[in-house]
């Protein structure tokens, strides 16, 4: 394929980044796959020994895996509806962050479900989900609308690369002779012909429409789990919604930071620049806000009503011998703290930024875990049990072996992809000479604090 | 009473004793059983046993007619998820003659082969509000209507029949546990590691009907035992109890037994104001309660003779109620 100067120079300066596996990357690759294998013997103990190993008892069903499976299926909301909306809008300056938001969504797609999985007592009867599916409960809802979605997912970032293993194709990369076959056949023929160009940019248009109502299903779907339940905190009927902005406003976090990490790891200030981190601060302050709003409106109407039931989860959220600072942290980091450092311009850096966004993370995992547990530690009749692991939930090292197993699997992937195609999509820059001078053209360069 | 003395020993006593009596009582309630349409025939092997009878009278009976446990089921599964045609099963539960004796608890455990911790059918210390006066709540899986629990399960492994009852098919269930979360009753227990069980037991073949043996890694609950509906006689619990605090029955027969006296569900429920628990929930339990007026037994009688560890899952409303 011919090749644009300003896409030759993106490929030049991607080029190192996929051709070696440096010694760091090994390192980073071993350290991962050692937290997986520690994981792995986890998850062979509580399969071999059953949920006893864990911290979930017959009050507290569930922990922090449904925890962890919400916030993953959240961050996917980078590439889905963010890179989706941005697509649509026909955003030009998304272009050199599509990828990265794109990847996100199809690695966290992956190990949000394995966390379900990993609530579930017989893993040997999965297919009865097949063989006996009830319409009417929410967990079947689930799997159609997860499979369907991590489908688009899949689809949509296969789409946005075609043109790049094209190019990775012609480009004689120096990798291994399955790599280049591999680009091959990904490139299913891929010539640049003005009517491959066309049928490539009708399908991306109808998946970025077809991605965005999917991802508002799934999340949907998936706060039912909780919303259908008669349970105090979670009976709400702004569930759906509020799960929804949740998980677009962490997708936006994790993919801000994810763009520090790159830019700085690659070098790439040319490509991913300031003004990404503050589009997308902005971004992240209206939907800060907007969550803002939703947690003030559900807590307050719950703590006003004072339902019996209501108010004891209300009680236990509130009072700092329980969830009170975990709360606080909730709120102060994960909604007041992104709207002040992108409010000021002082601390309107990507540096800042980027340390916002990974509270904010932090603060949304927390969320997800008050969410939860609160409300298992609250039934309608009283508990009257003395066992305290019964009484109160406190997870195991079990299920912190995996759930840090699941972080770790997904910085591996992203390491592993990001070995295998280019953080910046190269063919994006040159279809529309007018815009590109705008996106490659560098601004004034800050080095990031 | 004699059930008195049996209270007053010591822990392992009650258990042993609680075995002995619940398998009398289970006895001799289902020859008192007047809800079941034909008589369960046994072969007499002709060894009387002595037995302390729910009224207190030494009885001599066959030892054929001791049931040990729950044997495998007489039903097939699909019968068993089908139920029993034109029957529609009801429990009412008298709060005014439950001291915590724990029986049902005990003969619950033991014909369904569960650990001393695992209660399918639980005895609570309720206390309404601040001036209301304490009162022992034994709860057993509601059955409703409308059941949370069976709306939400992916693989139709709980069920509702057309008997009324909610069961759970153990081979089919894949532990979810969205159920337990979803019953507002927290009725539902979760076998979190392998169960400890008899090797004959745990060869049995289990259907949704009998419940045993349990599985590792599936949801199990309270099941209204009908098999031994099916065979004429009453649930565990209802025949444990030496108080005849449990009726159960028929509500299109509008019948109900404790296994003393038979009496009309309708009229049962009209006297004595009888109430479901947590009406508001929508739920439309199976289960009805009799309201704790004109008491048989002061609140502290279920209390007092418990073993401590026992004793401390009751200490908050306890305690309360001595200020």
């Amino acid at each position: 394929m011919q090749l644009n100067s300003f896409q030759q120079q993106a490929l030049d300066k991607q080029r190192p980044t996929i051709e070696k596996f440096g010694r760091k990357s090994w390192a980073w690759t071993i350290f991962f796959l050692l937290w997986i294998i520690v994981g792995g013997y986890a998850l062979y103990l509580q399969i071999a020994d059953g949920h006893i190993v864990t911290g979930m008892r017959d009050n507290v069903v569930w922990g922090l895996y449904i925890a962890n499976f919400i916030f993953f299926i959240g961050i996917s909301y980078a590439g889905a509806v963010i890179s989706g909306i941005l697509h649509i809008l026909k955003v030009e300056w998304r272009k050199p962050i599509i990828r990265i938001a794109e990847m996100i969504t199809v690695i966290s797609t992956i190990i949000g479900p394995v966390f379900i999985l990993l609530c579930v007592g017989r893993l040997d009867r999965l297919h009865h989900l097949i063989l006996y599916p009830r319409l009417q409960s929410p967990i079947t809802w689930d799997v159609l609308a997860i499979s369907t979605y991590f489908t688009g997912s899949v689809i949509f970032l296969y789409l946005a690369t075609i043109k790049d293993f094209a190019i990775y194709r012609d480009a004689k990369l120096k990798v291994p002779k399955w790599r280049q076959k591999l680009y091959k056949i990904l490139a299913i023929g891929y010539r640049g012909t003005p009517s491959q160009k066309k049928h490539i940019s009708i399908s991306m248009n109808l998946m970025a429409i077809i991605i965005i109502p999917l991802a508002i299903i799934v999340h949907s779907v998936l706060s039912w789990i909780f919303g259908m339940t008669l349970r105090p905190g979670w009976h709400s009927t702004i569930f759906g919604p509020y799960f929804v902005l949740a998980a677009i406003y962490s997708g936006t976090g994790v993919l801000i930071m994810a763009m520090w990490v790159y830019r700085k790891m690659y070098k790439l200030y040319d490509y991913i620049q300031d003004k990404h981190f503050i589009y997308l601060g902005y971004i992240m302050l209206v939907l800060g806000a907007a969550y803002g709003y939703f947690t003030f409106s559900e807590y307050l109407t719950d703590w006003f009503g004072s339902e019996k039931w209501n108010s004891e989860v209300i009680h236990k959220l509130f009072s700092f011998s329980e969830y009170g600072w975990w709360f606080l942290f909730a709120n102060v980091a994960g909604i007041l703290l992104p709207i002040f450092i992108v409010a000021f311009p002082k601390t309107r850096k990507p540096g800042w930024i980027a340390l916002a966004s990974l509270f904010m993370v932090a603060a949304l995992w927390v969320k997800r875990y008050l969410i939860i547990v609160p409300t298992l530690e609250s039934p309608l009749l009283p508990m009257q049990d003395i066992r305290l692991e019964y009484v109160k939930y406190s997870p195991t090292w079990v299920e912190w072996a995996l759930t840090f197993a699941g972080i770790a699997t997904f910085f591996l992937f992203f390491t592993l992809m990001s070995k295998f195609m280019t953080i910046i999509p190269i063919s994006e820059f040159g279809d529309k000479e007018k815009t590109d001078e705008k996106i490659t053209k560098p601004e004034a360069e800050v080095v990031p604090a | 009473m004699k059930q008195e003395e049996i209270n007053d020993r010591s822990r392992r006593d009650f258990l042993k004793t609680a075995a002995v009596a619940t398998v009398a009582a289970t006895a001799c309630g289902s020859l008192a059983c007047s809800c079941g349409g034909k008589k369960h025939e046994h072969a007499a092997s002709g060894e009387k046993v002595k037995l302390l009878s729910p009224d207190g009278q030494m009885v001599e009976i066959d030892s054929s007619e001791l049931r040990g446990h729950h044997h495998a089921s007489i039903v097939s599964s699909a019968e068993a998820r089908n139920g029993i045609p034109g029957r529609k099963f009801v429990m009412v539960i008298d709060l005014a003659r439950c001291k915590n004796a724990r029986k049902c608890v005990s003969a619950c455990q033991k014909m369904h082969h569960l650990p001393i911790e695992k209660e399918w059918l639980s005895v609570k210390l309720m206390k309404d509000n601040e001036q209301s006066a304490p009162y022992w709540f034994p709860k057993t899986c509601f059955h409703c209507d409308n059941p949370p629990c069976v709306k939400v399960c992916p693989v139709n492994a709980t069920f509702k029949r057309q008997d009324g009852l909610v069961l759970i098919d153990n081979e089919r269930c894949i532990g979810c546990k969205f159920c337990m979360a979803a019953c507002p009753y927290s009725t539902r227990v979760f076998n979190w590691d392998e169960p400890k069980q008899d090797v004959d037991i745990r060869d049995l073949v289990a259907t949704p009907e009998t419940s045993v043996p349990s599985k590792v890694g599936t949801v199990e609950k309270c099941d209204f035992c009908p098999d031994m509906v099916r065979q004429g006689l009453l649930p565990d619990c209802v025949t444990a109890c030496p108080n005849g605090v449990f009726y159960f029955g028929d509500e299109n027969e509008d019948t109900v037994t404790n296994g003393d006296e038979t009496v009309s569900f309708k009229e049962l429920i009209k006297d004595r104001s009888g109430y479901r628990y947590m009406e508001d929930l929508g739920t439309k339990p199976r289960v009805y309660y009799l309201p704790p007026k004109d008491r048989q037994f002061p609140v502290e009688r279920g209390y007092d003779n418990l073993p401590d560890d026992m004793k401390a899952r009751y200490k908050d409303v306890m305690e309360e109620g001595k200020k």
